[in-house]
């Protein structure tokens, strides 16, 4: 009875945890092996490694991963270092802070699609759009963000989404920094930059590792911002690994290629997953 | 010391505002006629219409899809927090050897980029006749949000000291009664910050919602998508369906900020 119920109690999580995580690994993988096109009914025979090798030899294939691994790391170097000064900038007492604060989380809390239309339309219209206007006020012609740009103007929808994150965990992490410790080091003649420097820097380190691996987890997908923006264009200039695998699977409607794609992408978020999770591991008691 | 702070206060101000300005822009356009909406330069004062709030109702049914909305993530929450916190519960108080490796292996379901398990299941999806259902959403919300669950539950149970159970376990108390007189009354708050945070995340969902609905089980995320082109056009329509899309789960967020940094980080960062 001691033993029964705890496990009893553990038993639905684990289960569903475990098909959730078996049954489509399990499924990709054999897919992946397959000739399996959802428009062409008929037998799905064995054939080795051609999907992977199919994947691999689209030429939407390197543009893919170097548009992922760029709007990754533009993403996360932008949010880290902004974030980390916004979050120095509020953690000084001002009138008005606690608004301010409130003010800054709020585009986390945005659905992306709304974040991208709102972007795409409101923002960087060539002609209505505020920055246009911006850019003839100041005497500039007008970009169009989208069409010349297209992955700039992704990372900055998806970098304005992600800042409020990065920063509100710097800001809970400023919040353990030991006061005491930074006024005895600026009585014994250490100068701001310094302070910055051998003693934030060291107590942020830790946050900046935890944002900067789970914005990777999630920034690898991204997906609804290129959706409903440039639908990964013009031409592949915006198609990420997410949003290719996608067109595989649901556009020309190729489960098999699809799935060697979904296998590669998955590769690359345990890279990732490893370091998190040992960090994390280390946090738990 | 004092000009000081007013001068980091000010440029704090500034930067925010300059930050949040999409989003105050957004919200005053959804009060502008289609017009106003487009005009060049853009129009800062206007007499407000709320005639645009109907109209989107009327156009594109924003009642519907806010219902589907809210359904899938209620219903995910709930169904999310009926398995999470028995979890939860005997992880926190029936620790064993191996309860530390079983948290850090749900953790790592986590990490499964969604695109991974697309296929899969789009295709189980489609076998079973669920595109386009709510049932398939709501599984998928609650799927995906589980280990989030399960260890934001986790780490608020194991703070409730275990020498309050050993009394009530003295007293005859079983596990059930254990849980519902003993452990539910202390784990309230973290029962209710789970939920919300569970909440904003069901809400916010696009992955999914844009691949596996569309007309009949779609919800905001969707229904907004929907507005790329050439709805896109209107956007005094777009500027308000986003708003009423957006606007209660901001709010809820806000009281959900200090969740959310403990539920992302998995407790890394306190």
């Amino acid at each position: 009875m001691n033993r029964l119920v705890p496990r009893l109690l553990l038993a639905p999580a684990v289960t569903t945890l475990l098909l959730w995580m078996i049954v489509p690994l399990a499924m990709t993988l054999y897919f992946s092996a397959i000739r399996y096109n959802l428009m062409q009914p008929g037998e799905r025979e064995f054939i080795g490694l051609a999907n992977f090798e199919f994947f691999v030899t689209d030429p939407d294939f390197w543009p893919s991963v170097t548009n992922t691994l760029v709007l990754l790391g533009a993403v996360v170097a932008a949010t880290v270092v902004l974030g980390v000064g916004l979050a120095l900038l509020v953690n000084e007492p001002f009138p008005g802070r606690g608004l301010v604060r409130v003010l800054l989380i709020s585009p986390f809390f945005v659905m992306p699609t709304v974040n991208a239309l709102m972007w795409k339309h409101m923002m960087m219209n060539p002609i209505y759009g505020v920055l246009a206007w911006v850019a003839r006020t100041l005497g500039v012609t007008p970009v169009d963000w989208l069409s010349d740009h297209p992955l700039s103007s992704i990372i900055v929808m998806v970098s304005w989404q992600w800042l409020p994150f990065a920063t509100l965990i710097f800001m809970t992490s400023l919040q353990s920094l030991d006061r005491d410790q930074v006024e005895a080091a600026g009585m014994d003649g250490a100068n701001a930059p310094q302070r910055f420097w051998f003693l934030t820097v060291p107590h942020l380190a830790r946050p900046i590792a935890v944002v900067v691996m789970i914005e990777m987890i999630f920034l690898l997908s991204v997906f609804a911002e290129i959706f409903t923006t440039t639908g990964g264009g013009p031409g592949n200039a915006s198609t990420n690994m997410a949003f290719l695998i996608f067109k595989q699977a649901l556009m020309n409607f190729d489960v098999g290629v699809a799935s060697a794609g979904a296998l590669f992408a998955v590769v690359l978020a345990n890279v990732a997953a490893v370091f998190l999770i040992r960090m994390i591991g280390k946090n738990l008691d | 010391m004092r000009p000081r702070a007013l001068l980091l206060g000010a440029v704090a101000w500034i930067v925010t505002l300059v930050l949040v300005f999409p989003l105050l822009w957004l919200a005053l356009t959804s009060f502008k006629t289609e017009l106003q909406a487009i005009s060049v330069p853009p129009l800062l004062f206007f007499t407000p219409t709320l005639e645009i709030f109907a109209e989107v109702q009327t156009r594109s049914d924003y009642l519907h899809y806010a219902r589907n909305s809210l359904v899938t993530s209620v219903a995910s929450t709930l169904l999310g927090l009926a398995i999470a916190a028995p979890a939860a519960y005997s992880m926190a108080f029936f620790r064993t050897r191996r309860t530390r490796d079983l948290l850090v292996w749900m953790l790592s379901t986590k990490m499964m980029p969604a695109v991974g398990a697309l296929v899969p299941v789009y295709v189980l999806a489609q076998t079973a006749g669920l595109l386009d259902s709510l049932t398939a959403l709501i599984v998928v919300f609650t799927l995906s949000n589980l280990p989030i669950m399960v260890w934001m539950l986790y780490s608020g149970f194991k703070d409730i000291p275990p020498e309050i159970l050993e009394a009530a376990r003295m007293d005859g108390a079983r596990v059930w009664g254990e849980f519902r007189h003993v452990i539910r009354p202390l784990a309230m708050g973290t029962l209710a910050s789970t939920g919300l945070l569970c909440l904003v995340l069901s809400w916010n969902e696009a992955f999914w919602s844009l691949n596996l609905s569309a007309a009949r089980a779609g919800t905001l995320a969707a229904l907004i998508a929907s507005y790329s082109s050439p709805e896109g056009l209107f956007w005094a329509k777009l500027s308000a369906a986003s708003l009423m899309a957006i606007a209660p789960i901001v709010v809820f967020g806000w009281f959900s900020q200090k969740q959310l940094v403990q539920g992302l980080t998995f407790g890394a960062v306190k």
